[in-house]
């Protein structure tokens, strides 16, 4: 089984956000990881492979430093990678990183595509879906359990308030949401391993696509810091009294009850 | 003339908002969204449609009218019964196509996380997810306001393609009033669906049986982490959130441990809250479970430790022992 998996490099999720001299986030000195929900899609893209054979790419699109990020990737399993790098790209929105990424995918035999539900820098969790739709083939979200077999999958998703099970035909699009699994660590001799993979970086020309079909549909006008919460009141009483307290500031004060 | 207008020859007219319902009502979301894009419709002159796809949807007509649609497009069909992507996608984008609409507008819920960006890939046209703000403006029709980084950024987005599109978190907007005098043209479609769009089957659906509400809609939301110490004192929430009509949440930590299940989990890794009173009972307050619930208009935290950073963002504290304070707290809630 061809197993794709797309992943994104992203912030540390601890990372404190500035705002840099040209209104953009700045990125000096953060802490670069896999997008944990990618971690989900490597992880069960390995257990398929594991239990069916087959080779396992990753497709990014990224910076430069991405590679990091693949290399671990690499490291916890998979076969190769696929880093797609240009400076045309540096406004891309979801629409752009669809289409680039239907590009590269295109050029790959696969069965499956693999990827987090949503990517926690952006936040915009669109472009898996708006991948499988670039691809002209079906895909599931917010995926709890998998189990594939040739030419079809069944899937266990979530949905608000409950659950669902769907049964697709391959190829398809799956984006992985936490309980999927547990995604193992890279092992010391996975690291040396991985050094001598295969990492292609491409550029727009390389997958035949001209830098104005990468056009982005989105624009954003600025970017700004959230008003601090400050601490408010604290209730410092006797329980019962606290509790009262906090009955009547709700109902009376902040009106929420 | 509007910037990036992608159609020359005819003009984008009209906002409209997909509907979703569950069982037998409208989502509230979907009714939140009637609302706001009542007074954007207003504001500048546009017609607002309301859009149902699924089966006997007649039923929610006069709901939709009564929240501020002009016009409610029924889109019925058996094979909309139980939603899935590529059927939906299917009629909406025929739908979309036919209507030139400007602006199409979902919830950011399970299907419209699911939905929107496939239909914004077919359309060939761009979308704002899990918006926090949506104004009307002159010049871009409309603006968007979106976090990013789990909340610790914010963007404002436009677009310059049609249809303007956007998904909006549950609780992002008053309900409007009510008006059961309003009416609205009810217009049927026909629905065709491409076969390649019924790859996907849904063979099953296990919904929880709750009388609480649906955690990303709820209006109190009352959440407990590691301080809950075991499984069985979420009884001591449930009790709470009975009185007051709060949903159950949960911290990472408390999921981990496997005390309550995943899909309770708020957060970075977890469901995203936006409402009017969250009350955090032993959380510490992590920057990832921030992300989940820091959009809240209310913050309540009871926690034993004193230097907790919740306090730091609570609007109201106690610190205490949470098994001495909730329940006073419930049987308080019990009085008011
Ligand atoms: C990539 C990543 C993603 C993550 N995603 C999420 C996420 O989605 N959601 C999330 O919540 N976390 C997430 N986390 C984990 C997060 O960093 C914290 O570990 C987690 O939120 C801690 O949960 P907690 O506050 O319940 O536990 P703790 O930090 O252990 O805090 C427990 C609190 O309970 C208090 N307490 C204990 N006993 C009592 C008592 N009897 N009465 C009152 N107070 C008491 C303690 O004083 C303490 O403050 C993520 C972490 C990473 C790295």
């Amino acid at each position: 089984m061809n197993i794709i998996v797309c992943l994104k490099q992203t912030f540390d999720t601890e990372a404190k956000i500035q705002i840099n001299s040209s209104g953009g986030i700045d990125s000096t000195g953060v802490n670069l990881v896999i997008n944990p929900y990618d971690e989900f899609a490597v992880e069960e893209a390995l257990k398929l492979k594991e239990a069916f054979g087959g080779t396992v790419t990753l497709v990014c699109m990224g910076r430069e430093k991405a590679q990091e990020a693949l290399r671990t990737a690499l490291a916890m399993g998979c076969d190769q990678a696929v880093l797609i790098c240009d400076p045309a790209l540096v406004n891309a929105d979801e629409w752009v990183v669809a289409e680039v990424l239907a590009k590269a995918v295109g050029q790959l035999p696969f069965d499956l595509i693999l990827t987090g539900r949503i990517a926690v820098d952006d936040g915009s969790g669109q472009v898996a879906v708006r991948l499988a739709e670039a691809l002209h083939i079906p895909s599931v979200s917010s995926i709890l359990k998998l189990e594939a077999e040739d030419g079809k999958a069944t899937v266990t998703r979530e949905i608000d308030g409950g659950t669902e099970l769907i049964e697709v035909s391959l190829p398809a699009v799956f984006t992985a949401q936490k309980g999927l699994n547990i995604p193992r660590y890279p092992t010391m001799l996975g690291i040396m391993k991985a050094k001598k993979k295969e990492l292609k970086v491409l550029t727009l020309t390389d997958l035949d696509m001209a830098v104005e079909t990468a056009v982005p549909k989105m624009k954003c006008l600025s970017c700004s810091l959230p008003k601090p919460r400050t601490g408010g009141k604290k209730l410092d009483y006797q329980p019962s009294e606290a509790a009262k307290e906090l009955a009547r500031l709700l109902r009376e004060e902040a009106k929420v009850i | 003339m509007l910037e990036g207008l992608v159609t020359e020859d005819i003009k984008p007219e009209g906002i409209y908002v997909i509907l979703e319902s569950a069982g037998m009502e409208i989502r509230k979301v979907s009714l939140e969204l009637l609302s706001k894009c009542r007074e954007i419709a207003d504001l500048s002159g546009e017609v607002l449609t309301a859009v149902i796809a699924g089966k006997e949807t007649e039923r929610f007509a006069q709901k939709a009218a009564a929240y501020g649609a002009d016009r409610v497009i029924l889109l019925e069909d058996d094979r909309l019964a139980l939603y899935t992507t590529g059927a939906y996608t299917s009629v909406l984008n025929r739908l979309i196509r036919k209507e030139n609409p400007k602006a199409v507008i979902l919830g950011n819920t399970a299907v419209g996380k699911d939905l929107a960006p496939r239909l914004a890939q077919r359309l060939g046209t761009g979308m704002a997810s899990d918006c926090t703000g949506m104004e009307w403006d002159e010049r871009y029709f409309i603006k968007f306001s979106r976090p990013v980084y789990g909340g610790k950024a914010f963007l404002e987005a436009v677009s310059d393609a049609y249809p303007i599109m956007a998904t909006i978190r549950p609780n992002t907007f008053a309900l409007g009033v009510e008006d059961d005098n309003r009416s609205a043209e009810v217009i049927r479609e026909s629905t065709e669906i491409d076969g390649e769009d019924l790859r996907a089957i849904v063979k099953d659906i296990a919904m929880t049986v709750s009388q609480r509400p649906e955690l990303i809609e709820a209006d109190i939301i009352i959440s407990g982490g590691r301080g809950m110490k075991g499984p069985e004192n979420y009884q001591i929430l449930e009790a709470c959130a009975d009185v007051i009509g709060a949903a159950v949440g949960a911290s990472r930590a408390a999921v981990d441990a496997g005390w309550i299940e995943q899909k309770f989990q708020v957060g970075q890794t977890g469901k995203t809250v936006s409402p009017t009173l969250y009350i955090a009972c032993g959380i510490s307050g992590a920057i990832q479970h921030l992300a989940g619930m820091g959009s809240s208009k209310v913050i309540v935290a009871i926690n034993k430790d004193p230097d907790a950073n919740i306090f730091n963002l609570a609007d109201y504290g106690i610190v205490g022992d949470l098994f001495e304070i909730v329940p006073l707290l419930t049987e308080e809630f019990r009085k008011l």
